[in-house]
């Protein structure tokens, strides 16, 4: 323990643990219990950010968390504005980002009363969050919020959730910072074994047709330069998953994109025909591995993560290494050879050549295909942040963007949380001010937390939201197209709000695109102004998703959609 | 296929809830799961039996490890290990039949904890198998009511699970 810093309420300890923890922003949003805190907060160093609603200070706190690699910070009060934390923090679980939740709770002695604004938050999010706590005495607090942090960051990084019953805040305590975390059981394993490194490296070596499939893991323990290293050294194609979008750059050659339902073919085909997967910090979601069988069933797989229990959970594993993948990759470089892929390679450039992703151009000329608004986002702005909401337009922004760095896309992916982008988008802007960020949204999702315009106008944060306009809930529209007969069931919500008054009613830049040649000057625009804009892309209505395996499909079983003019 | 799972957890409020909660998330069957205090006063020993196969087993014990809470996981193998369940019985009886139910009882080392005019509780420990038998051989009397504890387990010899 270090010296006591004197007396202090449990609301000023609260702030004087962030300072202590190196927190400089939070996301939150008032309320009764919370009182004694906010008061504490208003003449802190710390930056607050008001939104608009309890989900978006979550998300926002993971989008910063996700661009700076630091853990996000979000406080909501007792009751409705917990619960609406909840699928932020269930966001935060799925995609394993570092985050701390404080809730503030009715007070201990009202707790379990039904009392106003009570809920039992500690009990909702047991199951979405890594750890959580009810503080009942003021003088473990400190010592909580360490540990809090201590678990959100380390190991497989996720959600902590602190709740803080009203005169746990009030009371007085002596307040010490504890230096160390003191957990029996909870101790990562971040060294791997060097048996088990030597076993890859020697199956390196021999292998023919190897495939590295890298995702999350890889961006969450900055081990994208080891990656690319070992890449190299071992001339081995990348597939990176939509999580570890940016972990291995996108223009380089040994990269085939993202593999799954809506990821390239050549991917998929070098997957399926691969004799050796190594695959480092993913966890073989469904969406990659469609029909589990015949994943990738003539290949020895090599499976690198800190999480001992995603080793075998979906797939079979020949040679597990548990540990953080930086120093497992660190390792493995020492060990590892080139294997015997010279002909693999020369396949891999024909499929990429025979099969690349691709779309038609409208034959009339000035409709806007939503690929294209992709590609002018990154021609005009290689450097942007990329965010994304859930639905095609996600897809086309994994597809066609070609992430060069770590931490430049961020993306809701194991919950497909729409409404994710625009908060995580103000989250990641703060994080990093001097990059620029795009929102890339759909009009269904952009109407899932758009009152966060009145964050972003206030506290001037100039994000760009990108609106791809179709007049669809688009995803899934694409699958009622292709599973149920075009009937359109509760998905066409055409010509319900002008997106350009309503950016300016709250006070942000509204642009309007309806033809091809107004897109790049809209992108321009948006970024010249250094304001908060909405961009509505008025594009094909009917565009599809391409390629797709559908559910249940071996992932070689993948289908070009691309609708012929 | 069964298994008895040792886990030695903190002596928190809420722990229960999260192992329970673990169970019925991740779609894992509980067939018994006991708890109670240890030799260490901050520590609980829950004893779970568990249903599936060795690779239910392994995410089980995994997705144990990953709480924060759960100290330590040990799968007990029977061979290596002592198991008791505690039953008590109320088994309806009269003076017809009182003596050969006591003399039932008697064979299975159990003891008479409770006399009435038209009942009697028994109380029998023993393992699993044991407990099923003397069940078997009460029924005929008519149980009213019976309660069984779940399975403890400890392992053989000096070596324990908590170090």
């Amino acid at each position: 323990m270090t010296e006591s810093t004197g007396k202090m309420t449990g609301a000023r300890a609260l702030i004087e643990c962030l300072y202590r923890e190196g927190v400089d922003t939070i996301f939150g949003y008032p309320g009764g219990v919370l009182l004694p805190i906010y008061d504490a907060l208003y003449d802190s160093d710390i930056r607050h950010v008001l939104v608009r609603h309890e989900q978006a200070a979550a998300h926002a706190a993971e989008g910063y968390a996700r661009a700076t690699g630091k853990t996000g910070v979000c406080i909501a009060t007792s009751g409705p504005g917990a619960t609406n934390l909840v699928t932020g923090i269930a966001n935060a679980y799925m995609d394993s980002i570092p985050m701390v939740a404080f809730t503030g709770q009715v007070p201990s002695s009202l707790i379990g009363n039904d009392a106003f604004q009570e809920a039992n938050i500690t009990g909702i999010t047991m199951p979405i969050t890594k750890h959580n706590y009810l503080v009942q005495d003021a003088k473990e607090l400190p010592r909580i919020i360490k540990e809090a942090f201590h678990i959100a960051s380390t190991g497989r990084p996720g959600p902590v959730l602190v709740d803080l019953p009203k005169d746990i805040t009030t009371e007085e305590i002596e307040f010490y910072y504890p230096d160390k975390v003191e957990l029996r059981g909870y101790n990562p394993t971040y060294r791997g074994n060097l048996q088990q490194i030597k076993k890859a490296a020697a199956e390196i070596k021999n292998s023919e047709n190897p495939v590295i499939y890298a995702g999350g893991g890889v961006i969450s323990s900055d081990a994208a330069g080891e990656l690319k290293e070992l890449a190299e050294k071992i001339q081995a194609p990348v597939t990176t998953t939509l999580t570890g979008m940016g972990g291995f750059p996108g223009n380089h050659s040994l990269f085939i994109g993202m593999p799954g339902m809506h990821g390239s073919k050549y991917a998929n085909y070098a997957i399926q025909e691969s004799d050796l997967i190594i695959a480092v910090g993913v966890r073989f979601d469904d969406r990659v591995t469609g029909k589990l069988k015949s994943f990738a069933a003539n290949a020895k797989i090599i499976h690198i993560d800190i999480d001992p229990a995603e080793i075998s959970k979906n797939v079979k594993v020949d040679i597990p290494i548990v540990g953080d993948a930086k120093g497992i990759l660190t390792n493995l470089l020492k060990y590892a050879e080139k294997s015997q892929s010279e002909e693999w390679l020369k396949k891999i450039e024909y499929w990429k050549k025979q099969y690349p992703l691709h779309y038609i151009e409208p034959a009339t000329g000035d409709g806007i295909k939503p690929q294209y608004i992709i590609e002018q986002i990154k021609e005009a702005c290689e450097d942007a942040i990329i965010v994304t909401e859930v639905g095609q337009h996600q897809m086309w922004a994994a597809q066609y963007f070609r992430y060069k760095e770590p931490r430049t896309f961020i993306s809701s992916g194991g919950l497909g949380t729409m409404g994710y982008g625009f908060p995580a988008s103000i989250g990641a802007k703060l994080g990093k001010p001097d990059k620029v960020v795009f929102d890339i949204s759909g009009d269904g999702s952009f109407q899932m937390n758009s009152q966060e315009l009145a964050t972003v106008v206030q506290e001037n944060v100039p994000v760009i939201i990108a609106i791809f306009n179709n007049g669809y809930l688009g995803m899934v529209r694409q699958w009622q197209e292709l599973f149920f007969d075009r009937r359109y069931s509760s998905t066409c919500i055409q010509d319900s709000v002008d997106f350009v008054k309503l950016a300016e009613a709250y006070g942000a830049l509204g642009l309007r695109a309806t033809k091809r040649d107004e897109v790049r000057p809209a992108i321009e625009e948006a970024i010249k102004s250094g304001r908060p804009t909405v961009i509505d892309f008025v594009v094909e209505c009917e565009e599809n998703v391409s390629p797709m395996v559908p559910a249940g499909a071996a992932i070689n079983e993948i289908l070009d959609l691309e609708r012929k003019e | 296929m069964r298994h008895t799972l040792s886990v030695l957890v903190e002596n928190k409020h809420g722990v229960l809830t999260r192992v329970a909660g673990m169970f019925s998330r991740r779609g894992y069957n509980i067939d018994s799961l006991t708890v109670g205090v240890t030799e260490d006063p901050t520590i609980s020993r829950m004893t779970i039996v568990v249903r599936g196969d060795d690779d239910v087993l392994e995410q089980v014990t995994k997705q144990l490890n990953k709480l924060i809470d759960v100290i330590r996981v040990t799968d007990l193998k029977s061979e290596e290990t002592v198991e008791r369940e505690l039953a008590l019985f109320k088994v309806s009886s009269d003076v017809s039949n009182r003596s050969e139910i006591m003399q039932i009882a008697d064979i299975f080392r159990a003891r008479i904890i409770d006399v009435a005019p038209r009942s009697m509780i028994i109380e029998v420990t023993g393992d699993e198998s044991k407990i099923d038998a003397i069940e078997q051989l009460l029924r005929p009397f008519g149980i009213r009511e019976m309660v069984r504890t779940g399975k403890v387990a400890l392992r053989r010899g000096a070596k324990g699970v908590s170090s």
